[in-house]
């Protein structure tokens, strides 16, 4: 973990589970704060200079969703939500109001450490945005001349694909909800059109992904969007 | 003539629409054809008979109903082969009438039934009281009807026949009937060849009449009523003619500008203008209406001149006219209001009967002319045998019996001239006249018109005797006294008048308030009643106290059954199930003064609502009479259709009832599943995060501790997957779940599901055959997600490891079929479908773990998406899990903007 210690805010009602994210964050050398409501939790971002936020969205003094947004009028920090499953709606909310990524509950220590890893990385790297290439897997991207190669062969991309694949590249980790890769890609008069985001990621899927209907770097979110992971998860097959 | 709304090509919609509701209609009905003929002999029933022998041949159902061969051979033989239905026998005065029976006919539902004499009257007892009704009933019910017609039983002819055979035929067929019947044949024959058959005898003529009869059959009055019979024929063809352009749009529909008013007064004759009313409406293809106006002066009437006139309003009716009975001071005034709001603009009037003796009294013609001399007025010629009322206006009076009043009359003028007496010395002869004038005026107010005269009669007569001199004598010494006699009999006679006239109009005015107010509290009352008890009582009380009639309701219940009566008052006579149900299956009244069953005691009225029939109101009246009024028959209607609107509004307060607690259980279910998600979630999730945290400690936990930690980890998920399967099968069964329906790629959804089982389905072969080209379908992702990793969960737990699975969809003509096969041991055989059921295993006591609803929120899963799940036997003698889900239009795509290269 690079210097200084990493600074995580907390924000969640049952003090069980603050106590187990506290207790798994800090076994990563992170400076954790906590807070169980949304007024505790804004006066602490706002006084701790914090790296990363971790929010359940279900709490007792107001909504979750409310607290991103105001964070979001003066802070980039990554933001991870925590929340239930079947509240897909409620996801794609936070994520739309300016959330990062999302956990749902129950999780295990790994999935959250590997998560906050992800955003710290990202955080400390988004200083050289700059940068012209990008590779993952047997996949490589030129984004400044618009060429994409898999294991060494350039590979053929619509304008629309290649929009597509360079938005979710430059966002790794992050989970994009359909509303804003259709903003970021087709502009915003298709924030509608949710079915061009599914068939054109399929397309570029058969294009880059090894195995299209297992895909590794382009990662569905079921009901909420996708992710894009630049390192393959290790294949037991 | 042409204005700014003058008929242009374009047809009008609400005739459009008009027409349309009517041919929907008639395609439920029946058709009706009539043997038209001029008279009797024609052969109208041996036409029917051949034109039904036709039918017969073609296949057709036909049956008799009833044929009146007279016992003539040759028609007979016409009817023979063709079944008939037998006819009912009614008793009647000793002697058992045979009448066809209806309801064996309505029973039996032949294509096609014969009723012969359309115009027949059916004998008292009989369910309708004309048999016309009953060929109406037939047609409603869609039996094809064949009858015939004489040309003299034309209601609107009725009276041109009589003048022209001086024989009054009193079975009558309304105009409406005739004119509604789908085909009319005319069959003809000339005088000639009629009066030849009727010498031969082919005639059947009813012995008894024999000599009218055949002063009927003049070739003078055969000739006449063929013209009459052809006439009227041509009529309904040139009104098909305009009915088939009508279809072609070839002209505008309803010349509104024709259309016509008719005037009844209470004379006899108005029978006469209503027929020429009628008479000309039809040729002008025109709307009419008819109208009484009841003046003041036209209330006193005798009870026969009244009813006269409701008989006129009647027949009115019959003939197709809109009625109305309205009150007024003058009758022009109102005529022509009348006329101006429902914008008629001819006005038709008796002319009435000439009066010598009031000279200055316009025609009530040239009043209407003088008043509005836009409007048409038409006057009918009265008929030569009506003669003007000889029989003067009695005086109805209310309270006190007619001579008493006379007796206090005469009682009132005595006491006067005994008041006078004395005063004779004191006073004036002329201030002793105003002594008789006051009495005059109050015998006029309190005891009426006809005592008033006495009384100005008996004053003139007492002042005459007694006051003016030579006393006690009717001599006249002066003869400036007969001046005094004269003015003091005109005005006490026009004092009277007028105070009689104002009373009884403060008389009528009273009533119709009372009218009102019982309208207007019964409307308020209702509006408070919460039961249809409450509603049944209301009504009850009020019809009692404005009709005088008891009331009992059936109400209908929701499946539109009529239930048992409510509130049958004691003594109140049996309802008749029977009857009820007509009128309720027919939404019309039945009963007592209906033409349907009249001999039933009771009268039956539909509850009309807007939304359906509330059931039937059964009245007992005391008076039935005044069932013929038509202001009594308008307020019964009014009585019903509140109570029927009330009824409806009370159903509709139990509806919203029902629904606000569906929904608070709604609200109370959601808000249990949820606080028990949350509550059972939460600690889980807790449990699993601190079993996570063993790992984390330093120094790090012994391979015993790790191994505890992770044991408590993998029961507390296995906890959490059976809290997730119980809570989305708690929702699935609530039937409530929100589908978040999204067009995608199947591919997708079995990638997310694969990927999120990568461990569980980490020693399996997973192989995913999707065939090229699948359309996009309209799922929830989440939802069809966990469909997925359900089935192939399933397939991971129950085959040994290394075995293949394989996620297999193709599209067929109707939906796409997603198949799940794995070659493991496969499924019981015959429990297939027990699999879906809650709680099952494929195998009864197995160490595999899970409680079986992963298979049945599949299937509900599936279900909710409008497709089906069922389980086999595989190719591969494994267990095989297809399900179907229905393929729609997936919305387009843009293209996008260039294919070229980036």
């Amino acid at each position: 973990m690079p210097e200084p210690s990493p600074r995580v805010i907390v924000v969640e009602d049952e003090a069980q589970l603050r106590r187990f994210v506290r207790l798994a964050l800090e076994t990563e050398g992170c400076e954790v704060h906590e807070a169980d409501g949304v007024k505790r939790g804004l006066i602490e971002a706002g006084t701790r200079k914090p790296d990363l936020l971790i929010l359940d969205l279900g709490l007792p003094d107001g909504d979750g969703i409310e607290l991103i947004r105001e964070l979001r009028t003066w802070s980039e920090i990554p933001i991870i939500v925590l929340s239930a499953r079947t509240a897909e709606t409620e996801k794609v909310a936070a994520l739309d109001a300016g959330a990062d990524d999302y956990l749902t509950k129950p999780f295990g220590a790994a999935e959250l450490l590997a998560r906050v890893r992800a955003h710290l990385r990202r955080r400390y790297k988004s200083g050289g945005s700059g940068q012209s290439s990008v590779s993952f897997g047997t996949v490589k991207i030129d984004l400044g001349k618009r060429l994409v190669e898999k294991n060494g062969v350039p590979v053929h991309l619509t304008p629309i694909e290649f929009r597509l694949l360079a938005y979710v590249v430059s966002n790794p980790d992050c989970v994009l909800t359909h509303r804003q890769l259709l903003k970021a890609v087709w502009g915003p008069s298709h924030t509608e059109d949710a079915h061009y985001v599914r068939v054109y990621m399929g397309h570029l899927r058969k294009k880059i992904e090894d195995d299209p209907t297992d895909p590794d770097h382009i990662v569905t979110e079921p009901g909420v969007g996708y992710r894009f992971v630049a390192e393959a998860p290790a294949r037991d097959t | 003539m042409p204005g700014p709304d003058a008929p242009t090509d374009r047809p009008d919609p609400d005739a459009l629409l008009a027409r349309l509701q009517a041919d929907e209609a008639r395609a439920r009905r029946g058709r009706l054809k009539i043997f038209f003929g001029a008279s009797a002999g024609v052969g109208k029933t041996c036409a029917m008979l051949a034109a039904a022998r036709q039918q017969l041949i073609q296949g057709v159902d036909v049956v008799i109903g009833v044929v009146e061969t007279h016992g003539r051979m040759e028609t007979e033989a016409m009817a023979d082969g063709i079944v008939r239905i037998p006819p009912r026998q009614i008793p009647y005065r000793e002697r058992v009438l045979p009448e066809f029976d209806l309801d064996r006919a309505l029973e039996r539902k032949p294509a096609l039934i014969l009723v012969d004499e359309l115009a027949h009257t059916n004998v008292a007892g009989s369910r309708h009281p004309k048999r016309w009704q009953d060929v109406e009933e037939l047609l409603a019910a869609g039996i094809d009807v064949y009858s015939t017609v004489n040309v003299q039983h034309l209601e609107s002819l009725n009276d041109v026949v009589s003048g022209i055979t001086g024989i009054r035929v009193w079975e009558t067929v309304p105009d409406r009937v005739f004119d509604e019947a789908d085909e009319v044949v005319l069959v003809d024959l000339p005088p000639d060849e009629l009066l030849q058959r009727l010498r031969d005898g082919k005639v059947y003529l009813p012995n008894q009449a024999e000599r009218a009869i055949r002063n009927f059959f003049r070739k003078g009055n055969l000739l006449a009523l063929r013209e009459l019979a052809l006439r009227r024929t041509a009529d309904r063809v040139d009104e098909d003619v305009q009915q088939y352009r009508r279809d072609k749009f070839v002209s505008p529909v309803w010349q509104t500008q024709d259309a016509l008013l008719a005037c009844i007064g209470p004379e006899a004759g108005g029978e006469k203008i209503v027929r020429s009313a009628a008479r000309l409406a039809g040729r002008l293809e025109a709307p009419w209406h008819a109208v009484y106006i009841e003046t003041p002066e036209r209330q006193r009437l005798p009870a026969a001149a009244r009813d006269r006139t409701l008989k006129t309003l009647r027949l009115a009716q019959d003939l197709g006219a809109a009625t109305a009975t309205l009150a007024g001071a003058q009758v022009e005034t109102e005529a022509v209001r009348y006329a101006r709001t429902h914008n008629l603009s001819r006005l038709m009037v008796g002319q009435g009967a000439p009066r010598r003796w009031r000279f200055w009294e316009r025609g009530i013609a040239e009043r209407i002319g003088r008043l509005a001399p836009d409007l048409d007025v038409i006057q009918v010629a009265r008929t030569e045998h009506t003669l003007p009322d000889a029989e003067p206006p009695t005086v109805a009076v209310p309270g006190g019996t007619t001579w008493r009043a006379y007796a206090l009359s005469a009682a009132a003028c005595s006491l006067a001239g005994l008041i006078a007496m004395p005063l004779h010395a004191l006073v004036d002869l002329a201030n002793i006249v105003m002594v008789f004038l006051l009495a005059v005026v109050l015998v006029a107010v309190r005891l009426g018109r006809g005592p008033a005269v006495l009384a100005s009669f008996l004053s003139v007569a007492i002042f005459d005797f007694f006051f003016v001199p030579p006393r006690l004598s009717f001599a006249v010494s002066d003869v400036q006294y007969l001046m005094t006699f004269a003015v003091m009999l005109v005005v006490g006679l026009v004092i009277g008048q007028l105070t009689a006239g104002y009373k009884h109009q403060a008389h009528v005015a009273g009533s119709r308030e009372n009218r009102m107010r019982a309208l207007y509290e019964m409307s308020r009352d209702l509006s408070g009643a919460l039961l249809p008890e409450q509603i049944a009582e209301i009504g009850e009380r009020f019809l009692a106290a404005e009709m005088n009639a008891r009331a009992a309701f059936v109400l209908a219940d929701e499946e539109d059954r009529l239930t048992a009566p409510l509130f049958a008052s004691a003594g109140l006579p049996e309802i008749d199930p029977g009857v009820a149900q007509w009128a309720f299956d027919h939404a019309e009244a039945a009963g007592q003064g209906t033409d349907t069953l009249p001999a039933s005691p009771l009268l039956y009225l539909p509850l009309k609502a807007p939304m359906r029939l509330r059931g039937v109101l059964a009245l007992e009246l005391r008076d039935p009479g005044r069932l013929l009024e038509p202001e009594q028959r308008r307020l019964l209607d009014t009585f019903a259709s509140l109570i029927a609107i009330a009824l409806e509004r009370v159903h509709y307060v139990d509806v919203a009832q029902h629904t606000t607690v569906q929904m608070e259980s709604e609200r109370l279910r959601n808000s249990l599943l949820s606080a028990i998600s949350h509550d059972l979630r939460t600690p889980l999730s807790v449990l699993i995060g601190l079993a996570d945290s063993m790992f984390l400690t330093r120094p790090p936990p012994t391979a015993a501790q790790a191994g505890i930690s992770r044991q408590l980890r993998e029961q507390a998920l296995r906890i959490n997957a059976q809290v997730d399967n119980l809570l989305d099968m708690a929702r699935l069964q609530a039937g409530r779940i929100q589908l978040n329906r999204q067009w995608q790629p199947l591919e997708e959804v079995v990638g997310s599901a694969l990927k999120s089982l990568r461990p569980i389905l980490a020693g399996h072969q997973v192989r995913v055959e999707l065939d090229e080209d699948l359309p996009l379908v309209e799922v929830d992702s989440v939802l069809m997600q966990r469909v997925f990793c359900n089935l192939l969960e399933n397939a991971a737990k129950y085959t040994p490891a290394g075995s293949h699975i394989w996620i297999r969809a193709h599209e067929t003509a109707q939906h796409m079929e997603i198949r799940v096969e794995d070659d493991g041991p496969g499924l019981p055989a015959g429990r297939e479908e027990n699999l879906f059921k809650k709680f099952e295993r494929g195998e009864q006591e197995g160490s595999t773990p899970g409680v079986g609803l992963g298979l049945a929120i599949c299937r509900a899963i599936v279900e909710a998406h409008g497709g089906g799940m069922h389980a086999r036997r595989s190719s591969q003698g494994g267990a095989c899990f297809v399900f179907t889900l229905p393929i729609g239009t997936p919305p387009a795509l843009v293209e996008d903007e260039d294919e070229r290269a980036p």
